[in-house]
């Protein structure tokens, strides 16, 4: 039972990683039809970025927040310099453009940092933090950080006049113009905002999957996934898709280490994440593409 | 103007035919291992123009075709290893196996478009290396290890080198391959593939199964890229699951870019300058390192990045399409 | 009376069709004019050309100064409200975010929010349904929302593009009537569109006829009016 509890914890600690680069994900579609495929690459690089400020001498969470701001500006300078000229290219042009930046962002970690595997350090007091058996420190710290960061971006969308101007470029970019909104700088700022996000969950689950150029490959297939599952254009649904996903592999893990300590024979376990995570693409892409919830878009006819 | 082009292609193959016999009056320019990196070289067309039937000729984009070329090189990986198969026969072996297995993603395939598509693949590509560490495949694939293999020996007594005798070997596959997609391009089914990329409203009207063209090519498209695949294990004689990572799939990505989507002898060159730049790697770092004094170690990834980048802006249809219209134009002119 | 807004020469283009030639037209400050013509015409393309949502050539002159070719945005921040056809209205936004959004530059939330209470003194329906989602109103209450959504730009000219499409004739008097009264009492000079050239010439001071992408008449309304072909082609008498 004890362990069960513990893989529920842990699913959800990496679902908050999840979700977080799922929802980055959301923010970049919803406002162009576009699937960055360089995500990933991204918030590994802001969370190399933070480990070099660390070795310079800055605390985590000084390092933390000035990665996190650095890749806001890294977002809004991607969109500007390279995407925003391309904004009436065909879907390959765009896709080949993601592809070749997810090579230059990984291959520049590495001509930089090295290809070897670094530790990262955890922010959080090993002793007072997390619940003994359950949760440890580390994985209740992610899962804190990023219910913060994604109730100021709540706050954010929801009450602020700028949120909102976004959430209307977003939904209709022509008539977001009639009413005076700049939606070239709109979209510049979801980048912005995406690539911070991103950085957020890269800083916070380096401490898990250590440090190095392909550290976010995996994270990625998944945040696809829980995009997916919570319905490609739906942000709060991929919140809720990355905590269902990440606590769902967790499930599968253990069923499958159920099932070989009961029978012996081998099915599935944390070897195959990754195939279950593609499994759960492909099916949710064929099978039910608006996702599990949809989006819920009322509308008289 | 398709005589002359025909005239060319001859001749090209004519030469890469006889320039290694050559050998005894340049003994330092055509030396084994450059002729190993000229095969390398076939490997690439192949597996791009593997991925250019489908995206280029079909409309259909893929970012994971490692995925086909790591089933074609496991597939004869395993039969060399296991059934001690011959070399030579496990190529249509893994055209079979890679064609079913094509066709079957092909049939989820139909119902995505752009970049629904690319993402599946993307997220087949990512999977692959999981996938071939599998604990119920490992008897067959060797898990992480991977299977070593033994190089292709030069048969009946032929006096040639075991490079020699591989660059020939891939040099027959190539234009077999090269010459059956011409003419399948050539053919009515290909003309109803192209229909199909070009949208045409009509093409189901015109009597087209959309769907089945679309499976096949799929299927056709990997079978081409598993050989390229199967050749590979051969060449390198070992395969590893992590060689085929997502990389693997930006590499053909490359190939298609650069050679021009949609074009045959682009992927030839879209293959060949991936090989190269691939290869150039160490040269390029030590002269970044050396020569302009940065600290990096730059590696091909970064050139190709840019490249991809670079080539969206500047020439929409690829080096050998740009080329070709740059050269037509002259032409044009005069 | 000077002119709020000069049209002259100008030209739209959708690719490479062309569908206005040669457009000229002005719109006295404070006054209300009307755009007639034929489904086709251009009267669309009109009002976009002004707000640069399509290409264009020639001069469009706002307050003396050629805005021609100036961001959609930045049109609009100079306080041109363009209330587009077919109802525009963020469907998934509330209808208070919906208002909201049009004054989203400024910070003066007083300013907002009395600007708010006096929209609502047009459009008291509005008020009541402020949470609703803007896609599950009436047709008559989108089109209310969408000229709502215009006066809280504050602004100083409105392009109103058949706001009568699809509503019931109840519905359309009240509009109009307080189409009228924004005009009066708010000071805003209006261009409108409208496929009821009776009820738009009764309302308007002023009127253009376009045919084919030109204009092919105009003068004060009653003039307008009384027009042979105009009656003819538009009036149906
Ligand atoms: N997006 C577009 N692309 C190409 N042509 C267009 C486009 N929009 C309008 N047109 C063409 O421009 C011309 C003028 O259209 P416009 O919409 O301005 O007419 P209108 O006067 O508003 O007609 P209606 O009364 O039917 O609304 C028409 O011939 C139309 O076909
Ligand atoms: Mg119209």
């Amino acid at each position: 039972m004890e362990q069960f509890l513990q893989q529920i914890a842990s699913g959800l600690a990496n679902g908050a990683i999840y979700a977080c680069v799922a929802l980055a994900l959301v923010m970049i579609y919803v406002s162009t039809d576009h699937i960055n495929f360089a995500q990933g690459e991204m918030a590994m690089f802001s969370t190399y970025l933070s480990w070099q400020l660390m070795t310079w001498g800055l605390s985590f969470w000084a390092a933390f927040i000035v990665a996190v701001a650095l890749s806001f500006v890294m977002g809004v300078v991607i969109e500007r310099l390279i995407l925003r000229p391309l904004h009436n290219a065909p879907v390959l042009s765009i896709i080949v453009v993601f592809i070749g930046l997810l090579a230059i962002f990984n291959s520049v970690a590495g001509a930089i940092w090295s290809y070897l595997i670094k530790e990262f350090p955890s922010p959080f007091p090993k002793s007072s933090f997390g619940i003994a058996g359950v949760i440890g420190p580390h994985q209740l710290g992610v899962v804190v950080v990023t219910l913060v960061v994604l109730g100021l971006l709540f706050v954010f969308f929801r009450y602020t006049p700028l949120g909102l101007a976004m959430r209307a470029a977003a939904q209709n970019p022509q008539m977001a113009r009639l009413v005076g909104v700049r939606v070239d700088w709109m979209l510049a700022l979801g980048w912005g905002l995406a690539s911070s996000i991103g950085a957020v969950a890269g800083i916070m689950v380096a401490h898990i999957v250590y440090l190095d150029p392909n550290m976010m490959a995996g994270i990625l297939l998944y945040a696809f996934a829980s995009a997916l599952v919570g319905g490609i254009s739906n942000p709060a649904g991929a919140v809720a898709g990355g905590f269902i996903v990440g606590v769902l592999e967790n499930m599968v893990a253990y069923a499958g280490n159920q099932i070989e300590k009961a029978t012996g024979i081998y099915i599935i376990g944390n070897g195959e994440k990754l195939t279950v995570a593609l499994i759960i693409v492909i099916f949710v892409l064929t099978v039910k593409p608006a996702g599990l919830f949809g989006r819920v878009v009322v509308k008289r006819v | 103007m398709a005589s002359t082009s025909k005239k060319w292609v001859l001749g090209i193959v004519v030469l890469a035919f006889v320039v290694p016999l050559l050998k005894p009056i340049f003994p330092d320019a055509i030396s084994d291992y450059r002729l190993f990196l000229v095969s390398t070289m076939i490997i690439a067309s192949i597996a791009v123009l593997g991925l250019n039937l489908l995206t280029g000729f079909n409309g259909q984009f893929s970012l994971g075709h490692g995925a086909f070329y790591a089933v074609g090189a496991y597939t004869a990986a395993v039969l060399m290893d296991q059934l001690s198969v011959p070399y030579w026969a496990t190529i249509p072996a893994a055209a079979i196996v890679c064609f079913i297995v094509g066709y079957l993603f092909g049939l989820p395939a139909l119902k995505l478009e752009g970049h629904y598509l690319a993402l599946a693949t993307f997220a087949l590509a990512l999977a692959v290396p999981q996938i071939l560490k599998y604990k119920w495949l490992e008897g067959l694939t060797g898990g992480v290890q991977g299977i070593v293999l033994n190089k292709p020996e030069v048969p009946f007594g032929l006096p040639l080198s075991e490079d020699q005798w591989l660059y020939y070997f891939c040099l027959v596959v190539m234009v077999i391959l090269f010459w059956a997609a011409a003419n399948m391009l050539n053919s009515r089914s290909g003309r109803a593939m192209m229909a199909i990329r070009d949208q045409y409203m009509a093409a189901d009207t015109m009597g087209i199964d959309t769907a089945l063209y679309k499976t096949v090519t799929f299927g056709i498209s990997a079978a081409y890229t598993g050989i390229a695949g199967a050749l590979s294990a051969s060449a390198i004689a070992f395969v590893a699951p992590d060689s085929f990572n997502i990389f693997l799939s930006i590499k053909f990505l490359i190939g298609l870019v650069v050679g021009g989507i949609g074009s045959l002898t682009g992927s030839v060159i879209g293959g060949i300058f991936y090989v190269l730049v691939d290869n150039s790697a160490q040269a390029l770092s030590q002269f970044v390192k050396n020569d302009l004094g940065l600290p990096f170690d730059l590696s091909a990834y970064t050139v190709f990045g840019v490249l991809l980048i670079a080539i969206i802006y500047l020439m929409p249809m690829g080096i050998a399409g740009g080329l070709f219209m740059a050269w037509r134009k002259i032409r044009g002119a005069r | 009376m000077a002119a709020l807004l000069e049209v002259s020469g100008l030209k739209a283009f959708y690719g490479q069709t062309q569908s206005l030639y040669d457009v000229g037209f002005e719109i006295p400050t404070g006054g209300i004019t009307t755009l007639l013509g034929a489904n086709g015409a251009g009267k669309t393309t009109t009002l976009r050309a002004i707000c640069n949502m399509v290409r264009t050539d020639g001069t469009v002159r706002f307050d003396g100064k050629n805005i021609r070719g100036m961001a959609t945005e930045e049109i609009v921040r100079r306080r041109i409200a363009h209330v587009p056809e077919g109802r525009g209205t963020f469907t998934t936004l509330t209808v208070d975010e919906n208002l909201r959004i049009a004054a989203y530059t400024r910070r003066d939330k007083q300013g907002v929010r009395d600007e708010l209470d006096r929209v609502f003194t047009y459009f008291p329906r509005l008020k009541e349904r402020i949470q609703q989602q803007a896609g599950t109103l009436s047709g008559g209450e989108q089109q209310m929302l969408a000229i709502a959504r215009a006066l809280m730009l504050k602004p100083r000219l409105m392009l109103l593009d058949e706001p009568s499409f699809g509503l019931a004739p109840l519905i359309v008097q009240e509009i109009f009537r307080i189409l009228k009264r924004i005009n009066e009492e708010e000071k805003v000079s209006i261009l409108l569109v409208e496929q009821n050239a009776a009820l738009a010439l009764d309302l308007a001071t002023h009127a253009y006829v376009l045919e084919t992408g030109r204009v092919v008449m105009s003068g004060p309304s009653a003039v307008v009016k009384n027009d042979e072909n105009v009656r003819k082609s538009y009036l149906g008498y």
